[in-house]
């Protein structure tokens, strides 16, 4: 049948290299065609919708972002690649990925192995976002807002409220807003060092907080709107969340 | 160099349940009450007499002290040392009390004098014996320094030797003679690594190293990585622990370069100042929570060693200015020509 479509993503250009002659030596056995290469998690992100590749041998260790945080943005778009995750050496990685089920390689790659990976992956599929999730070992660097045929990556270190409305989540960065769909307590549990919960739809970056204004209610029980750094709308702070926001600011500056 | 041993092995009981250290015990103790009987008899069949009856009335004192303490050596162990001596002391006493209380009436003799005079012989005994035992016990301890040495030596990334043998694989066929180079440099860079390195080498191999090191990472990193050699002021034939500059470049590599998507700059100067050696080694920082804490462990592993070499005459500093991370080392400059390296180089 047609050539199995295979995308290359490794930050060394020796080990690119390697890959594609590996796989010129399989050719025969299992004939496949590099659609394409990326050198970071970014340009994979941002090369392979629209590639058509089948299956991505993609690094783990790659510099601005990691292997494992890039096939997470990937994992969302229809017609997600599968995945073999390639490493030199990362026995956190390697341990998490074991015990998700998760394809890897180890580096130097051997053909045989190359071959059986390749094998098992397109008769796979795609992996399953919740997987890659809990592989994860740290908090993703980036929000993805999937467009069709793309994915628009956003900073984490941008957002600076994350709003819950109905089925989807806004993320608002001081250029813009977008729509995420994933729910907000999740977001919660896995940036709750950089997002701090005003309000039980809304969580706000804790380095952009400037201060609180009020905003009406008794002298018994004031009402409180957060003050957000490059944004003019002023966000609603519940009743709840206050007590522990009070302390939040005043530790921050004593 | 008795305070580099002090920095390297605690004090500590020694292990009653040692065979060695319990004869050791009852030679010690018959040794001292012999001397102490020569002392205070001048004739000498007299003197033969009262060293059997004093004899008679430490053994018990002597093996049931050791008793107690073979007992009591796990929960000993667990004690800080000086502690462990007051307990050990304690033990001594009472069991020369009870003895003295005991046998009293039937051996008299050595024993005149009262409890008191018992009680001191005990003490004395004991601490004599603790304090023999302290010095062998930091005797051996130079193996452990040396032990300790190697440990802190062998290590270098894993990450490092795999993604350089998969480099080196890459150019196998399209660049053989590249690829001969490029193992010929591994495997000088991990004779060095898996040497014993107890002795000084000159910085001109130290400098070599780094250049092998750095050509096997170019091959790797390609422009990601700029460096600049600034070795004009280096005085080739100072003397330094092995692989002490090593380690700094590749965390400078490991943080500074492969971090960045961007080409990064790294600067090597080492220079002589009077009667200093300093290197530094500069790269661009990047913030990454989860590196600083092996770049701590790093630093730390180099301290030591240039503790166990140079005490404390020896520096290392690193900081953060500009966006770039530098770390500094500065040794006393001692040349291959002066007499003490050998003496000194083995570091303990």
């Amino acid at each position: 049948m047609s050539e199995l479509r295979v995308f290359i993503a490794d930050d060394e250009a020796p080990a690119r290299d390697r890959l594609r002659e590996l796989l010129e030596d399989i050719a025969a056995d299992l004939p496949t065609r590099v659609v394409g290469e990326a050198r970071n998690g970014i340009e994979v992100v941002e090369s392979l919708p629209g590639s058509g590749a089948q299956v991505l041998l993609l690094d783990i260790a790659m510099p601005g972002m990691g292997g494992l945080e890039a096939a997470r943005h990937l994992a969302r778009l229809p017609g997600a690649p599968a995945v073999v995750f390639v490493t030199a050496h990362d026995d956190h990685a390697i341990e998490a990925f074991d015990l998700n089920a998760l394809d890897y390689l180890l580096k130097p790659v051997r053909a045989t192995r190359l071959a059986m990976a390749l094998r098992k992956a397109s008769a796979a599929g795609a992996p399953a976002p919740e997987r890659l999730e809990r592989a994860a070992s740290r908090g993703r660097e980036y929000f993805s807002v999937g467009e069709r045929n793309r994915i628009t990556l956003v900073p984490v270190s941008e957002v600076v409220y994350l709003k819950a409305e109905l089925k989807y989540v806004t993320i608002g960065t001081r250029a813009g807003e977008h729509l995420l769909e994933e729910p907000l307590v999740t977001l919660e549990r896995e940036l709750g060092e950089r997002f701090v919960r005003i309000h039980r739809n809304c969580l706000v970056s804790r380095a952009a907080i400037r201060g609180f204004e009020r905003s009406g209610g008794t002298d018994e029980e004031p009402r409180w709107t957060i003050v957000l750094d490059g944004i003019a709308a002023r966000l609603p702070v519940s009743r709840r969340q206050w007590p522990a926001l009070k302390d939040l600011l005043t530790e921050r500056a004593p | 160099m008795a305070s580099i041993r002090h920095n390297v092995q605690p004090d500590a009981l020694p292990d009653f349940r040692n065979l060695g250290v319990m004869a050791r015990i009852v030679i010690g103790a018959h040794a001292l009450l012999l001397g102490a009987v020569v002392y205070a008899e001048p004739a000498w069949p007299a003197m033969l007499e009262r060293y059997m009856l004093s004899a008679a009335l430490m053994e018990p004192v002597l093996l049931a002290s050791l008793g107690v303490l073979y007992l009591a050596s796990s929960g000993l162990a667990r004690l800080a040392y000086w502690p462990g001596v007051a307990v050990v002391l304690a033990v001594a006493m009472c069991a020369a009390w009870a003895a003295h209380v005991y046998f009293h009436p039937a051996v008299g003799g050595f024993a005149a004098g009262g409890v008191a005079r018992t009680l001191a012989f005990a003490a004395i005994v004991a601490i004599v014996l603790l304090g023999y035992l302290r010095l062998a016990h930091r005797a051996y301890s130079p193996a452990l320094a040396e032990a300790r040495l190697q440990v802190l030596q062998a290590r270098i990334r894993p990450h490092f030797l795999f993604n350089s043998l998969n480099a080196v694989l890459s150019l196998m066929r399209r660049d053989p003679q590249r690829a001969e180079r490029a193992l010929e440099d591994l495997a000088d860079l991990f004779r060095v690594l898996m040497s014993e390195g107890r002795r000084f080498v000159r910085l001109a191999d130290e400098i070599e190293l780094l250049e092998r090191y750095a050509a096997i990472e170019q091959l790797r990193l390609g422009d990601r990585m700029r460096i600049s050699w600034e070795l004009d002021g280096a005085p080739s034939d100072a003397l330094l622990p092995p692989m002490v500059l090593q380690p700094l470049l590749e965390n400078a590599v490991y943080h500074g370069v492969e971090p960045a998507t961007h080409p990064s700059d790294i600067l090597v100067r080492i220079e002589r100042r009077g009667d200093r050696v300093r290197a530094r080694i500069e790269n661009p920082y990047h913030e990454v929570a989860s590196t600083h804490r092996g770049n701590r462990m790093a630093l730390e592993n180099i301290r030591e060693r240039l503790r166990l070499f140079f005490d404390a005459e020896a520096r290392l500093e690193s900081k953060i200015e500009a966006g770039r991370y530098r770390v500094e080392i500065e040794i006393p400059y001692r040349n291959a020509g002066a007499a003490s390296p050998a003496a000194r180089g083995t570091a303990a």
